[in-house]
């Protein structure tokens, strides 16, 4: 350690002095974050406790006032005990959908089955619950909702759309490149504008299709669009003799992309991939805009109508992010357990 | 059809092909019978490569006609797939599958394209493993292996689908030189079974021992063809003469 120490920060005086001067910062930097965050920090939901604390320590009580509304929006403060357990359920069938040895057929039926309770548990209306609009529904249920389904419907699009655009079809590739040009030409926020306030302009007069579904349809749509130029970028490190090896022994063209192409152009793709699923877990935070509370709008829908909190939005906006880091963490480690797995029987 | 006729497994009639501008196969007239085993050679670029990846159609024809066991090969996909159910191929490059297993790579064919079962293509993947000597390798991945033995799995991966032709496209040309006669001995071993073998290699060795006909190619052209006795002792073009020179003192 002292060795390690003098070798690489005071190996002459120019570093030692720069080891010094980064050392008193980072130590005065970390005293105030302490002081700030930890020492001086009010702990309880007490709005005057806050106020006289103010400037010299967080007030922690904010979240301790209003972590049903962060965490569950507009829905009715007493059902919330449905979006609670909708919620438990739904993500511990994604942490079982992270292990290998549940990747089996029954799996897929299980998200059915799941996807379907947590609609009845979250919107009600039958076996006696009450119903509550897809409006109502918000903060984490909702995150975790719109980030899962983007997920899980944006990867077959995507491995559609690279395929699309690998093909030897012209007409077919020609669609899929138009259509990943055109969804990556706009940003996220004006996709969702369409979905959610242009689109209606051109339904009959009389239906309507919920604004929940328009939204995860666009998100769906938009992160296809990425994925799918990750996943090309997968197909085009696979080697032609792979191709023509599968062609070779008369395996049909789904069975040589089912075999052989995909789960090897994949596996190169693992980081990419897990990449763009964390972007689009933080992207759903963008559907604040046209009025859906997910964790981000709820954390305002909390806060910006009480003045008595309004100052410590702050530490409103570090406790959502602490919440949000959880999932991409998680998400970053699992994706490193992913490559690991995918590098068996591979030796270099 | 006459008896003549059905005995020819391959047939080449003025096929051409071109990429771009550049003429790859001119005017191909080629018959082969049942059970023969043929060898081509010929500098690079001649078109010998393009001319056996024509059978299974890794390269299209554009024009004359080509007919493997009386089915012409066309953009028809029926007839395509049963082409390749009959013609087995093995590569420079041995294309083993690097993400199965080396039993995976042999039964995956079986089971996907001629719906056998797991048990049944498991057991004649280990047959035919045992064939090429390599048995005790079955669950390592390909990568594991030398370049040798990985050949020998290419070889036993397509003979799990039993062919009637095998296509050898310079098996031996990626191997070190002490793992080119273990994969020689494999083929000279599958040549003295009677399937239809069509071989571009430069192991003249091979040739002379094992071919009934050797093909030169240059310039997209069947040059000359030949027993391999005549063939080396006699060569009649010039070409085939300033070839053989090169290729036999080196």
């Amino acid at each position: 350690m002292v060795t390690w120490l003098r070798a690489n920060l005071f190996n002459n005086v120019f570093n030692s002095a720069i080891t010094v001067l980064l050392g008193t910062l980072l130590l005065y930097v970390l005293s105030q974050v302490w002081g700030w965050g930890i020492s001086h920090a009010v702990w309880v939901a007490d709005a005057e406790q806050c106020n006289t604390a103010r400037g010299a320590g967080a007030c922690w009580g904010v979240v301790a006032e209003k972590y049903r509304i962060i965490i569950f929006g507009r829905y009715p403060f007493e059902a919330q005990w449905r979006p609670l357990l909708a919620t438990l359920l739904l993500m511990a069938l994604l942490l079982a959908s992270c292990v290998r040895l549940f990747w089996k057929p029954w799996l897929a039926a299980l998200w059915v089955g799941v996807l379907v309770v947590f609609f009845i548990l979250m919107h009600g209306g039958v076996l006696g619950l009450a119903t509550v609009t897809t409006d109502q529904w918000g903060g984490l249920p909702l995150t975790i909702l719109l980030a899962s389904l983007s997920v899980v419907g944006a990867f077959p699009l995507a491995v559609l759309l690279a395929l699309g655009r690998m093909s030897d079809l012209p007409v077919i590739r020609s669609l899929c490149t138009v259509y990943v040009e055109l969804i990556r030409g706009v940003p996220l926020i004006s996709v969702l504008f369409m979905a959610s306030f242009l689109f209606p302009l051109f339904m009959p007069v009389g239906t309507s299709i919920d604004v929940l579904l328009r939204v995860l349809v666009a998100m769906i749509l938009f992160a296809g669009a990425y994925l799918a130029e990750v996943i090309r970028g997968g197909l085009q490190a696979i080697p032609r003799g792979q191709y023509e090896a599968a062609a070779s022994l008369g395996l049909t063209y789904w069975q040589m992309q089912g075999k052989i192409i995909l789960p090897q152009a994949l596996a190169t793709v693992v980081p990419g991939i897990m990449n763009n699923f964390i972007s689009t877990f933080k992207d759903t935070s963008l559907v604040t805009i046209v009025s859906l509370y997910e964790l981000t709008g709820s954390l305002d829908l909390a806060v910006n109508s009480d003045p008595d909190w309004l100052p410590y939005k702050l530490e409103g906006y570090l406790f959502i992010a602490a919440i949000y880091f959880v999932f991409c963490f998680s998400l970053s480690r699992y994706s490193q357990w992913v490559e690991r797995q995918v590098s068996r029987g591979k030796v270099h | 059809m006459s008896n003549n006729q059905a005995d020819y497994m391959i047939e080449f009639a003025k096929v051409n092909k071109w990429y771009g501008h550049f003429h790859v196969l001119r005017d191909i007239d080629l018959q082969v019978r049942r059970g023969e085993r043929i060898v081509i050679c010929g500098p690079s670029g001649s078109g010998k490569s393009t001319l056996i990846r024509c059978i299974n159609r890794l390269e299209s024809h554009q024009k004359g006609k080509l007919t493997v066991d009386n089915l012409e090969l066309s953009d028809d996909v029926k007839v395509l797939h049963e082409v390749r159910r009959k013609v087995g191929m093995v590569f420079q490059q041995f294309n083993l599958f690097p993400h199965l297993t080396v039993l995976e790579n042999l039964t995956l064919a079986p089971i996907q394209v001629n719906k056998l079962s797991k048990v049944e293509a498991e057991e004649r993947a280990m047959e035919q493993l045992q064939r090429v000597q390599i048995a005790e390798q079955a669950y390592k991945y390909p990568l594991q292996l030398s370049g040798g033995q990985q050949q020998r799995v290419a070889i036993a991966r397509t003979l799990c689908l039993t062919p009637q032709v095998l296509l050898f496209d310079e098996p031996t040309s990626a191997l070190d030189p002490e793992m080119i006669k273990e994969v020689l001995d494999v083929m000279t071993e599958l040549a003295e079974q009677g399937i239809t073998m069509l071989c571009v290699t430069h192991e003249m060795g091979f040739a002379k021992s094992v071919a009934d006909r050797v093909i030169f190619m240059d310039q997209g052209q069947i040059v000359e063809e030949n027993n391999p006795h005549d063939f080396f002792n006699r060569p009649r073009n010039e070409r085939t003469q300033a070839f053989l020179a090169k290729i036999l003192t080196h």
